[in-house]
């Protein structure tokens, strides 16, 4: 019986070496360890046995059980991770094949120019205000002291639709409307909007374009006021280590009437193509509030003063992204449009 | 506005001050030097040289042999070729070595076989603009005065030793469009002195008023002064005198016409110069024109004019259109010998509009239409006389004709340190202001606390206080200026609820994969009302540039498919963009459309191409309507959106359907019409408008929490044939009407037509969802609501499978 026991041993271990997956493996557990397998069937014939021979041959037994049971664990142990391994290498894949796409499109670059100049303005107490494209002579320009006849409307060549309405050429109307109704109220705001001139479309004229104009009425608005919140824009848009410079220019519904100027981005002002080889490069137009304009919105222009500025948005997208073409803007090309997608900084 | 360098030094001492930085100073405090020019552009070897003799090239028509000394002993050969060459000339001659413009190199040359050391030169071969060029010299080359110096400079002698700058003037600035007023403004940028042209002439016994006698009978004219010269002998002016005109672009013709130039540009004040003879009256008359009445004006055009257009008559028909040009009938001739100046004070509306109406722009025109200096009318006039007797010889009569009704008081402006220093934000003292001032000869008077400012009327821009501090300020430098930010502010900043619910527009559009675009406002008559959602009237332009852009867009729709079309055209295989505009319906109170935004978009081609894998989805109408569904349901609003099919010009028949928020049509969606696509050249392309005004507008209830379901939910299916015209919608609504408050949600799931259903018809598979918040549903509570739906499709009609 020791030798039958033995010998059995022997097998079990064969057998559980050669078993080749878990399945196997379970099989040679049942056919050694199970109920109906040969070790339990000895278990039962020890009955047989005498008194003086059970004890010996039981502890024989549950010897021989207890190496099955541990090499079983132990070869379970490695197929198991063979078994891993095999899914493993089943389940890989070559990670270099492109991804499954996304679909995501974007805003227009102008669009982009204008809201990241409308969130500069708003976390400084401004609000958005917008107008109407096709506006009256009355608010595009007489408000704006320009009156019928003036030499300088023809800084703005006008598509009429009337005598009496046009479309607009700036959105300084949208101003004009604000004072009208703020009634001598302060003021602050924004107005981005689509503007448009008598102008043949080439690479650098367009007869619709997206201009961005500030105003702000109150008691004792200054010049520096003026100065300083443009060197806030020019720095939000086109770095911190920008530098302004104001030169005197004329606008009708401002005075004094300025033109700003930024330090060359791309040389930092020792001269470049960009620039012109001068070092600086000339970004808005700006000014105080002309009296007249703020006595005709019926504020008293000696009590209350106030600064105005007017960005062309496709001109700092132009600078900005270096599109040399502003019709780009325009023919809306994918190959175009598609390059404003990703985030700057 | 050109301003030589060297006539300017005429007027103010500009010494030791490189152009560069004059430029850049002007420039800095207050009018723009667009340009600086060096006339000579780097020239070098160009002397004066005389033509000894000419003779014709042997083996060429149009060449000539030329010996020509260019200094003392030395004669070279030149081969010319210009036909008004001739011996005994002084010419400009570029010698071998020379560098003239457009990078040409003079080297010693066989021109068919003869030996050439050297060129003749034309003007413009030095760079001189051709339009310029006096007429005599335009197809040739250039000749010298007989006293040129054989071997000296050449570029001297022809004014091209000189920098030109170029202004460029602002409309309130027309001080600057004279020598002068530049004159003035540089003095008062280098605190210099400006060096007025001293006015001295004889005259003769004779009187101006016994040739000639003014009447002016239009307001328009404020100021006409008439001075009379005889025995003026026309010839070509003075090198110098040419050589001034040239650099400031304006071409020589005779002495009389090139000294009414000069003073023009030296004084701003437009002059004219009538031949005495040829105006065949005894006097002026100022008035006018009668409406049709012509004129043949000095570029030999005739002129209609208009009741409102103001000439100068000889007393019976028209002799010059007021301030814009003279007439060809009074002309100035070579055989011209008594002349009469003009000098005149135009009101600048009324010349504005006739230089408008005619299309005819002059140096004078541009001068009045700003307003002239009253205060240099009649020096201008006596400027004339004095060059007219200098340069032409001739002789001025006693007197000057004079009609004047012309106020020449200066403006004064009164205003206090204080509130210049309040406005600028700034601590700019009075003794600075003061200085300031001066330097600008303006007539300043400190007291009480005030600045009194007598205005010299040569600036009629300043007006009033602001003018004055915006003259202190830039002389005293903007970088002066401090930073500063507003302030007492109490406004919080912020968008709108409508600015900022757009903008989540923008972000779901883009989310899905379109593009933003933006398309032109003004489209073509043709387009303004296609696929419009509401066509109205519309709104066109007074004189549109084309037709294409002549009329206000009343949809988004058509200029999206023809981007759409213009970027398949260059190979772009799918297309999908969006654009948020407005479109212009009708007509306001105030005249105006009314300005509605709208949303749209286009999507043509591929929606999901990932290849490798094999999954592609070209778009469909479903496409497009599920963007739209997920901007509702961004915005709140996906219980008040429905889809009815409809039918609009344009789109296909079968695949449109309006859109409508709360029962209201607020939008269409749709397939291009197969005919659109052949004339775009589109595949299958899918269009949708919607009116966002409406859409922002609609306002949704608070946003709530509501618990996460602790029970579960309940499905059952149901299957129904239909008729294929059938649409599903109307059978969810029917199911959502049956159900009970248990039924939470009904899909479609599965449509089928084909081969295993009857001819017509389709089976449409619908899934239930049954819920309570408060517990768990029985079998038997879900299947009593459930038959409910059942019954209630059963009495609709519908057949269950
Ligand atoms: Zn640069």
């Amino acid at each position: 019986m020791e030798q039958q026991l033995k010998q059995l041993e022997q097998e079990a271990l064969a057998k559980l070496q050669a078993a080749s997956n878990l399945k196997e493996l379970n099989d040679v557990r049942v056919a050694y360890l199970g109920k109906k397998g040969p070790i339990t069937d000895l278990l039962k014939g020890m009955g047989k046995l005498s008194p003086e021979e059970r004890p010996k041959m039981g502890a024989l037994v549950n010897a021989v059980r207890e190496n099955v049971t541990a090499q079983l664990e132990q070869r379970a142990v490695v197929l198991e991770e063979q078994a891993i391994q095999e899914q493993l290498e089943k389940e890989s894949i070559d990670v270099t094949l492109p991804g499954r796409p996304v679909r995501s499109g974007n805003r227009h670059p102008l669009t982009r120019v204008v809201e990241e100049i409308e969130d500069l303005f708003v976390s400084m107490g401004y609000t958005i205000a917008e107008g109407t494209e096709v506006e009256r002579d009355y608010y595009n320009f007489e408000a704006l002291n320009l009156p019928k006849g003036h030499p300088a409307r023809d800084m703005q060549d006008t598509f009429y639709i009337t005598e009496e309405t046009l479309l607009r050429t700036h959105t300084s109307p949208v101003q004009a409307r604000t004072m009208e109704a703020k009634k001598g109220e302060p003021i602050r705001i924004i107005s981005p909007g689509k503007v448009f001139r008598r102008d043949n479309d080439d690479a650098t004229h367009s007869h619709q374009f997206m201009q961005i104009e500030g105003l702000v009425v109150g008691e004792n608005i200054r010049m520096s006021d003026l100065k300083g919140t443009l060197d806030k824009l020019a720095k939000k848009m086109f770095g911190n280590d920008r530098e302004i410079r104001l030169r005197p220019s004329f606008f009708p519904f401002t005075e004094p009437s300025v033109e700003m100027d930024i330090s060359c981005f791309k040389c930092g002002g020792s001269g470049c193509n960009v620039c012109k080889q001068t070092g600086w490069i000339e970004i808005l137009g700006a000014g105080m509030v002309h009296p007249n304009v703020l006595e005709m919105a019926g504020y008293d222009s000696k009590k209350v003063s106030g600064f105005a500025f007017g960005i062309g948005a496709e001109r700092i997208a132009m600078l900005k992204y270096g599109v040399d073409d502003i019709r780009h803007f325009y023919t809306n090309d994918s190959r175009f449009l598609s390059q404003f997608h990703r985030t700057e900084g | 506005m050109l301003v030589s360098l060297n006539w300017l030094k005429q007027y103010v001492d500009i010494e030791g001050i490189a152009a560069e930085e004059l430029a850049e100073k002007i420039t800095r405090s207050g009018i723009e030097v667009d340009a600086v020019i060096d006339r000579s552009q780097g020239m070098t070897n160009v002397v004066v040289g005389y033509v000894v003799s000419k003779e014709k090239h042997p083996d060429a028509d149009k060449l000539n042999i030329c010996q020509v000394e260019v200094g003392e002993g030395d004669v070279r050969q030149i081969i010319c070729g210009a036909p008004n060459v001739a011996a005994g000339q002084k010419v400009i001659v570029a010698l071998p070595g020379a560098r003239l413009p457009g990078g040409v190199k003079i080297k010693k040359a066989k021109m068919r076989g003869q030996e050439s050391n050297g060129m003749i030169c034309s003007l413009q071969e030095l760079g001189v603009e051709g339009r310029v060029v006096p007429k005599a010299y335009a197809d040739g080359i250039y000749v010298l005065p007989e006293d040129a110096v054989p071997g000296s400079d050449a570029l001297e002698l022809v004014g091209l030793r000189d920098i030109v700058l170029e202004l460029g003037l602002t409309p309130n600035r027309s001080d600057a469009l004279s020598m002068l007023g530049v004159a003035y403004e540089v003095a008062a940028i280098l605190s210099k002195e400006v060096k007025l042209p001293e006015i001295q002439y004889e005259s003769i016994s004779e009187k101006a008023e016994d040739y000639i006698n003014v009447r002016v009978e239009a307001k328009e004219n404020p100021l006409y002064a008439a001075k009379v010269v005889k025995n003026v002998k026309i010839a070509e002016s003075p090198l110098w005198l040419q050589h001034y005109l040239m650099a400031a672009g304006v071409r020589p013709h005779n002495n009389v016409v090139d000294i009414t130039n000069y003073i023009l540009m030296e004084y701003g004040q437009p002059l004219h110069a009538f031949d005495y003879e040829s105006l065949n009256s005894k006097e002026i008359v100022v008035r006018l024109a009668t409406e049709g009445e012509k004129i043949v004006t000095l570029d030999e055009q005739e002129r209609t004019l208009n009741a409102h257009n103001l000439v100068i008559t000889n007393g019976v028909e028209p002799v010059a259109v007021a301030g814009v040009m003279g007439g060809a009938n009074s002309e100035v001739t070579n055989e011209t010998t008594t002349v009469v100046i003009e000098a005149a004070y135009f009101e600048g509306i009324s010349v504005r509009r006739t230089s408008k109406e005619l299309g005819l722009r002059s140096d004078s025109s541009a001068r009045f239409e700003k307003g002239v200096d009253p205060n240099r009318v009649l020096l201008a006039s006596e400027r004339a006389a004095q060059m007219l007797a200098e340069i032409a010889g001739g002789e001025v009569l006693e007197g000057t004709v004079l009609v004047d009704d012309l106020d020449k008081t200066p403006a004064r402006v009164v205003v206090s340190p204080d509130y210049i220093n309040s406005r600028l934000g700034m601590k700019i003292s009075l003794e600075e202001m003061l200085s300031i001032l001066n330097r600008l000869q303006f007539d300043v008077e400190a007291a009480n606390g005030l600045l009194i400012i007598d205005v010299p009327t040569r600036r009629q821009d300043i007006k009033i206080e602001e003018d004055i501090i915006e003259e202190i300020a830039r002389l005293f430098g903007y970088d002066e200026i401090p930073m500063t930010l507003p302030e007492g502010n109490e406004q919080v900043g912020g968008l709108t609820p409508y600015q900022a619910k757009r903008r989540i527009v923008r972000n779901v559009l883009e989310g899905a994969g379109l593009y933003q675009a933006i398309t032109y406002s003004l489209t073509s008559d043709e387009l303004a009302q296609k696929f419009a959602l509401k066509a109205e009237d519309t709104t066109k332009l007074l004189m549109p540039m084309s037709e294409e852009r002549s009329t206000l867009r009343q949809s988004l729709i058509p200029h999206l498919v023809e981007a759409a079309s213009y970027n398949v055209a260059r190979k772009a295989d799918s297309v999908s963009l969006y654009e948020i505009g407005s479109v212009f319906l009708g007509q306001t109170e105030e005249q105006l459309p009314y300005e509605e935004e709208h949303i749209a978009f286009v999507l043509t081609g591929k929606w999901v191409d990932h290849t490798w894998q094999g999954e592609k989805l070209n778009v469909d109408f479903f496409v497009a309507k599920g963007i739209i569904e997920s901007l509702f349901e961004k915005l709140g609003l996906t219980d008040r959106l429905s889809f009815t099919k409809t039918t609009v010009d344009g789109l296909h028949p079968g695949q449109t359907a309006a859109i409508f928020l709360d029962g209201e049509k607020i939008g269409l969606i749709g397939g291009l019409h197969p005919t659109e696509r052949k004339q775009y050249d589109l595949k299958e392309t899918y269009v949708a408008e919607l009116n966002l005004k409406a859409i922002l507008a609609a306002t949704v209830e608070d946003l709530v929490y509501a618990p996460v379901p602790r029970f579960p939910a309940m499905t059952r299916d149901i299957a129904l044939e239909l008729d294929r015209s059938k649409p599903a919608g109307e059978i969810v609504e029917i199911i959502r009407q049956a159900g009970t408050k248990l039924l939470k949600e009904v899909k479609v799931f599965d449509v089928y037509e084909g081969e295993k259903m009857e001819a017509g018809k389709k089976s449409v598979a619908f899934s239930l969802t049954y819920f309570d918040p408060e517990r768990t549903l029985t079998d038997d509570e879900v299947v009593n609501a459930h038959n409910k739906v059942l019954k209630v499709l059963t009495e609709a009609g519908a057949e269950l499978r």
